[in-house]
């Protein structure tokens, strides 16, 4: 049977079993949201505020749930308010595929009204990028684009469709994809290798395994405690493999990085085999990589051979997904017992209880801080919320404190540091996990750049908590311009609007606390149902996230506080 | 670290776009493209870009994995010189006038090997091909001697002097895949 293009768009992301999209209308999509009008009961699409919202609630929504973020927007304007959502997707690996509307093939090239290349912006910053001209071309083009979006490294797709494809009738016939000529996106493992790798860890004194989101991302957070347990392996987290492992795992000693945990960064320089499993030697975990676990031999697991040797030298790379190497590294490896070493770690993680965590967590006096709202809401939820971050203190305190049980439990903007990523990210959390509890920590800054998204929680009655850490400062600016600037508070400072005041305007529950007489009940009332709600928490203007290692300095070189 | 000019051969698929993929990657790293040269392969529907860098090995490894890691990329990889059969063609365009009045060309055809490609009364056009030391080598004599009008070098074609072929190996690998 004939149909047209905008059908066949619709049909294409049923049969790849989606059943949640983000978006906004638009002159050049307009046919195949006409088209979406007849599918309310299929698919739900959610109206976000700004397509940069789209962006970001679909990379919650996949995050979250490990399925495909979808979003729908129009040509022009509407494609770059996507471009931030679509390179922090490809930071961050987020499978998405972001539809554009584009002008009518005719009217390509000619600046016509709206028309923007889509295609050409987003190469740099996507995994695919396609323009569809004919309608012919649809149901190819979207299954190879839910291939590329989440198989091997995911990361996001870009089909940019003229209008004229989305009016053209044309036979539908969808055959999904598994396989595309010169792409491999799970190779074989390498047995030389997991011996050669597995000969390092049967030998090691001091192992040490450094956990990114590859994990989450292959599912093999199973399969990685039982590595971990076989052969006592401690270890450390980034800030994408936050919830990885859970946080009274015995083996699991923290958070890796700039502001991470004292002892994990410290032992880095301090192991004799370093088992780098899904993560990519971000700067903010490496610090200067001239110092950086010099002593040890290090291994790389990894599904994107382009990561080998990018910042580290590696002696073992494996490639592939952590869900096959894993249990292969794990058949090969011997049960061992590293208590000493193990307990080596305490000695640093009794320094930073004291000097950092005591006053930010658990403090008696002054202003309420970060981490003690963080703490507390995360304790109130049972440790089992969804916890979705801005980006800065927010951020870190977010990373540091909350505790995590099971996995996909931190969603945050990694890669890209997006402000502004916090409360749509959440919105698509909640559509991905209704089941749970989501909670945003944002900043007065980050919070108030994508601030219009209380419109699609309205509409929407979407049961996101949102908890605005009020310092009334851009806080982590503020931070570094007390440490490297000399206190020159150079624009940081933010004069802020009456937040539960705006949330009332848009029929969202709040309140606002200042003292820490009053904070348990606020977050009491805000978890007692399912409904959105918004806890503004006034805290200490000049907090600190420490510890911190400035910069481009050593993993060792670690601040803890004045 | 020392830099080195490096020849790095991709075979990518057909479509639109893949250039600018392509050397996006030499962008970011701010890395000059020396020369470019893309046609179709020896198979049908694949394409073969030829691409000339001067960076250090570190770079042009990073680089071509990055490269490579593009879905419509088949393969790439890089050679230095030794391992390579390379050429460039260039054209010359020069005054006919001027060329008579020299007496005699016949040294530099033998010399440089070079070709007449046409000639008329105003100009006349040599063609030579060799490495890039030789097609300079004949435009300098010939500015020094009669001045050149017009000078064009194509980028670099080669070919590699290893025993495997690696498209072929890895497209017969690929079937693997897609039987699996």
């Amino acid at each position: 049977m004939k149909i047209t293009g905008a059908k066949a768009i619709i049909e294409s992301l049923i049969n790849e079993g989606v059943d949640t999209i983000f978006g906004y209308p638009g002159g050049a999509i307009m046919p195949t949201f006409d088209a979406l009008y007849d599918y309310d009961k299929k698919i739900n699409h959610i109206l976000t505020r700004h397509e940069q919202g789209a962006t970001h609630a679909a990379q919650g929504y996949a995050r979250v749930s490990g399925k495909v973020g979808v979003c729908l927007v129009t040509s022009g304007p509407a494609a770059t308010n996507a471009v931030t959502g679509i390179a922090d997707a490809m930071l961050d690996s987020t499978p998405m595929i972001v539809i554009t509307g584009q002008v009518g093939a005719p009217l390509l090239g000619t600046d016509a009204f709206q028309e923007i290349d889509v295609v050409g912006i987003s190469q740099p910053i996507t995994k695919w990028a396609y323009q569809i001209r004919k309608a012919e071309d649809i149901p190819w083009a979207f299954a190879r684009a839910f291939y590329i979006a989440r198989s091997g490294r995911p990361g996001p797709v870009v089909l940019d469709i003229a209008k004229n494809a989305q009016i053209q009738e044309f036979e539908y016939e969808y055959t999904p994809c598994n396989f595309i000529r010169g792409y491999i996106p799970e190779p074989e493992i390498d047995q030389d290798l997991i011996q050669e790798a597995a000969a390092l860890i049967n030998s090691a004194k001091k192992p040490f395994a450094l956990v990114g989101q590859g994990v989450v991302l292959g599912n093999a957070e199973v399969e990685l405690k039982e590595f971990l347990e076989k052969a006592d392996i401690p270890a450390a987290w980034t800030l994408l493999g936050a919830s990885a492992i859970p946080t009274d795992f015995r083996l699991n000693k923290g958070f890796l990085g700039m502001h991470g945990n004292v002892s994990p960064n410290m032992k880095t320089n301090e192991c004799d085999v370093l088992i780098a499993i899904g993560m990519r030697f971000d700067d903010r975990v490496t610090g200067d990589l001239n110092t950086y676990a010099k002593q040890a031999k290090i291994i790389h697991l990894d599904i994107d051979a382009s990561e080998f040797n990018k910042n580290v030298k590696v002696d073992v790379p494996l490639l592939g997904n952590s869900k096959e190497t894993l249990p292969a590294l794990m058949a090969q490896i011997q049960p061992a017992k590293h208590t000493e070493w193990i307990d080596s770690f305490a000695e640093y993680d009794k320094q930073e209880y004291n000097k950092v965590i005591l006053h930010e967590v658990y403090p008696e006096e002054g202003e309420l801080t970060m981490g003690e709202v963080i703490h507390k809401v995360s304790e109130a939820t049972q440790n089992k919320s969804v916890a979705v971050t801005d980006v800065g203190q927010n951020q870190m305190m977010a990373a540091r404190y909350t505790n995590y049980t099971q996995t996909r439990s931190l969603i945050t903007s990694g890669g890209l540091g997006t402000m502004g990523f916090g409360l749509p990210a959440a919105i698509g959390a909640k559509a991905g996990a209704p089941e749970r509890t989501v909670v945003t920590y944002c900043g007065d800054g980050g919070f108030q750049m994508t601030i219009q998204e209380l419109g699609t929680i309205m509409q929407e009655n979407m049961g996101v908590k949102m908890v605005v850490l009020n310092n009334h400062f851009l806080g982590m600016v503020r931070q570094w311009q007390e440490m490297f600037f000399d206190e020159r508070y150079s624009f940081t400072k933010m004069k802020n609007p009456d937040f539960v005041a705006i949330a009332k305007a848009y029929g969202i529950d709040g309140t606002e606390v200042s003292a820490r007489e009053n904070l348990d009940a606020a977050i009491a009332d805000m978890l007692k149902d399912d409904k959105p709600y918004l806890l503004v928490v006034n805290v200490e203007m000049k907090g600190m996230v420490y510890p911190m290692i400035p910069a481009g300095t050593s993993v060792t070189n670690i601040i803890l506080g004045e | 670290m020392e830099t080195k000019l490096y020849t790095i051969t991709v075979f990518s698929e057909n479509t639109v776009g893949l250039l600018n993929q392509i050397t996006i990657i030499f962008t970011r790293r701010a890395i000059n493209i020396e020369t470019l040269s893309v046609s179709p392969s020896a198979i049908q529907g694949i394409h073969k870009f030829t691409i000339t860098v001067q960076t250090t090995k570190d770079v042009v490894e990073k680089v071509v994995k990055q490269i490579d890691k593009r879905v419509d990329i088949l393969k790439s990889y890089y050679n230095t010189d030794e391992d390579l059969v390379y050429q460039e063609i260039a054209l010359y365009k020069v005054a006919t006038d001027k060329l008579l009045a020299l007496g005699s060309i016949e040294n530099w055809i033998r010399d440089h090997n070079t070709r007449i490609l046409e000639m008329n009364e105003t100009f006349v056009v040599f063609q030579k091909a060799g490495h890039y030391e030789e097609t300079q080598r004949f435009f300098n004599e010939l500015s020094e001697s009669v001045g050149v009008l017009q000078f064009i070098r194509s980028g670099r074609v080669a070919i590699s002097k290893s025993k495997v072929e690696r498209l072929t190996d890895m497209l017969n690998n690929l079937k693997k895949y897609e039987n699996a």
